[in-house]
């Protein structure tokens, strides 16, 4: 029998960190990333995680010192949102470059101006191209889980790469829910010591980070890349691990409801639970609808996300992030340019919504789903400010 | 005096390999290399951007025989503190072995006094067991000579020319040793690669210091100051002896003159030889002995008082 207690959704993140046993963890605090942080200050103060807790005067230094402290083979773990992010960005490229295996949650918040501490993806959606693994869990429980799964896969000798958790700021990190944990017999049986390969030590010098002329760059990015979609196999494989220990399963694309459907929804993060229950209600009114929620954006699942949307007339497809003056939002973008190959292709409804913390309500999905306007510019900026439940 | 021959006993070992790509005369290469020698064999570097990670860097090489890492510009610091305490918790929880090993912070004065202060002051008031050292050679070098905070009233730089209207840099230089010194940390001092018998008793000082130490090497650069390749230590030395760069320490707050200099040499004895300073009028220059002399007086009182 699990142990299933209720928790904060940040406590849950804090307790599966600890049970990960990492050696260090540095941060800067920011709203909402703040209940996790200082979670994880009290687990260290008393005794019950032994690691070092590194309260830093930035994130960029946050991050700069996980960097060095993996490089030194210290299992490492930071935390951030919004603009901690944005201040961190240029040392995510090279953590991803300097292949270190650290693990981030990002407690997602709108990107200033104007200051909004609410929650939507403009943060992530700005390092997109970071080079991370990038992963989107819905509810506490998934965090909790994916944080053991992200170590697994950061730390596989065949992966080697950080990995982003990607968690809801407020609307999920400050909720309570039920959570079910693991033994830390079991944490330990999941998450073998980290042992990399390069260290810094004196007794085997390495130089890490040197520079490159352009007779090598092109190289590097190119393994890189190569390295970053190889690393699908072993999502699966710790997937699938997870499902032995906790038994819980996960996929890339999450599918509800899929079967015979003419729409799809897609969709990444919590925002998947309030649409899993539009569309409950509208297969209950024999509407053959759908949800799809992406858990893995990097590397994305191109083929599993072609697969789930074969025979699909419509997509409607919501991002919580803009590119201002351009094709909308970057999830429909990639999509868009995902199925471009496809002979029948879907249509496709791009909305950008739930922009800094605006509810989207089961109603706003039916009404979604309703509309039978053509985009002329390929998206809409969903504007209502919380549609009538009863609409 | 110290021996004639006293220089022998530095150690033969080198771990800064010959080869690397710095300009010929460079003040800071050589100074990098006396640092390593003395830190000998068990020591981690983590460099900032700059002169010293592009010329001892270039991939597949390396001129580093110790473990070193370059992440960014400002953050040698922050590296230098995960490393530190990455090393600590792993030897403590018998990951791996007990050992001394010397946590070395290195960047240029662009990458101590102006982009990487944050991160430096940050790691300095958290009381890391690293040591920060800052090879000033007073200008970004790297980019074009470009005028730093540290850049001395009145150089000449790229960005700070001297034209019709304006002489060159237009504020006094930035006091970093005072600033890491401000931060109440055991060991602070100043150094040139001209007098390596000075700077090796700092870099034995400062590493063994539990806690962070600074030392702040005045590094002479001939491309960017203007100078001949050969000229590099006679600089140093000119720096030293006009009072321009005074080598002192100051350990647990007490200041200490470690080159006594029983007569200021005239400040024009060390601009005139630099194409940075060339265009500044008599009256400039006055100004600017005047400034020296007092700061030296001002150094030399406080080292007298704790001695």
């Amino acid at each position: 029998m699990k142990k299933r207690t209720g928790m904060e959704v940040s406590f849950a993140a804090a307790e599966a960190v600890k049970q990960c046993k990492v050696d260090l963890i540095a941060a800067y605090p920011i709203t909402p990333q703040t209940h996790i942080v200082e979670r994880l200050a009290e687990h260290v103060a008393n005794g019950e995680l032994d690691a070092q807790f590194i309260p830093v005067e930035s994130e960029h230094s946050a991050l700069s010192l996980c960097i060095g402290s993996q490089a030194a083979g210290a299992r490492s773990f930071t935390c951030t949102s919004s603009q901690g992010l944005a201040l961190m960005s240029e040392l995510l490229y090279i953590t991803s470059g300097l292949r270190l295996p650290l693990v981030m949650i990002l407690v997602n918040r709108s990107l200033s101006a104007p200051l909004s501490i609410w929650n939507d993806h403009s943060d992530v959606m700005s390092v997109r191209d970071c080079g991370w693994i990038q992963l989107f869990v819905r509810n506490g429980q998934e965090l909790y889980d994916h944080v053991f799964i992200a170590y697994k896969l950061a730390e596989n000798p065949a992966v080697n790469m950080p990995v982003i958790i990607n968690v809801d700021g407020f609307i999920l990190s400050h909720v309570f829910e039920p959570l079910e944990t693991i033994s830390s017999h079991e944490a330990e049986r999941y998450l073998p010591p980290y042992a990399p390969k390069f260290v810094l030590h004196p007794d085997d010098p390495v130089t890490i980070g040197a520079f490159t002329m352009p007779s090598f760059f092109t190289e590097a990015k190119k393994i890189h890349d190569e390295s970053l979609k190889a690393s699908y196999g072993p999502i699966l494989q710790a997937f699938q691990s997870w499902e032995h220990i906790s038994g819980r399963s996960y996929h890339p694309v999450e599918k509800q409801y899929t079967q015979d459907a003419e729409t799809l929804f897609i969709i990444m993060g919590s925002l998947a639970e309030t649409a899993g229950e539009a569309v409950k209600i509208m297969r209950e009114q024999g509407v053959k609808t759908g949800l799809l929620t992406l858990r893995v954006w990097r590397p994305f699942p191109f083929a599993e996300l072609r697969r789930a949307i074969t025979g699909v007339q419509k997509l409607i497809i919501i991002d919580r992030a803009l590119s201002p003056g351009g094709p909308g939002g970057p999830l429909a973008a990639e999509i868009r340019a995902a199925l471009y190959n496809m002979e029948n292709r879907p249509q496709i409804l791009n909305y950008i919504a739930g922009l800094g913390g605006r509810d989207i309500t089961i109603a706003d999905y039916i009404r979604m789903h309703n509309t039978t306007s053509v985009q002329e510019t390929g998206y809409e900026i969903y504007d209502q400010k919380g549609a009538e439940a009863n609409a | 005096m110290p021996s004639l021959y006293a220089v022998k006993t530095l150690p033969s070992q080198e771990y800064f390999a010959s080869g690397h790509r710095a300009c010929p005369g460079c003040g800071e290469a050589l100074a990098v290399r006396q640092v390593q020698k003395i830190l000998g064999r068990n020591v981690i570097v983590a460099s900032a951007t700059g002169c010293m990670e592009i010329v001892s860097s270039p991939f597949p090489l390396s001129s580093w025989e110790v473990p070193w890492i370059h992440v960014a510009f400002e953050n040698a610091a922050a590296v230098a503190a995960g490393i530190e305490k990455g090393l600590e918790i792993l030897q403590r929880k018998g990951k791996i072995k007990k050992q001394k090993i010397t946590v070395l912070a290195m960047a240029g004065d662009g990458g101590t006094a102006d982009i990487g202060l944050q991160a430096l002051s940050g790691a300095l008031e958290r009381r890391h067991n690293i040591l920060f050292i800052c090879y000033d050679n007073e200008a970004y070098m790297n980019t074009g000579v470009q005028r730093s905070s540290s850049t001395p009233f009145g150089a000449s730089t790229t960005t700070s020319p001297a034209g019709t209207h304006q002489a060159g840099q237009l504020t006094p230089k930035k006091n970093m040793p005072a600033i890491a010194v401000a931060h109440g940390i055991p060991y602070v001092a100043t150094a040139s690669a001209s007098y390596p018998l000075d700077l090796a008793a700092k870099v034995r000082k400062a590493a063994a210091t539990r806690g962070p130490a600074y030392l702040h090497i005045l590094s002479v650069c001939p491309s960017g100051w203007g100078i001949p390749g050969d000229a590099t230590i006679k600089l140093g030395r000119l720096a030293v002896q006009s009072g321009v760069f005074p080598l002192y320490e100051v350990q647990n707050g007490k200041y200490k003159i470690t080159v006594p200099v029983q007569e200021l040499l005239p400040v024009q004895a060390y601009f005139q030889p630099q194409r940075r300073f060339r265009h500044l009028h008599p009256e400039t220059i006055e100004q600017i002995s005047q400034d020296i002399r007092e700061k030296w007086q001002e150094l030399k009182k406080r080292s007298d008082k704790t001695n």
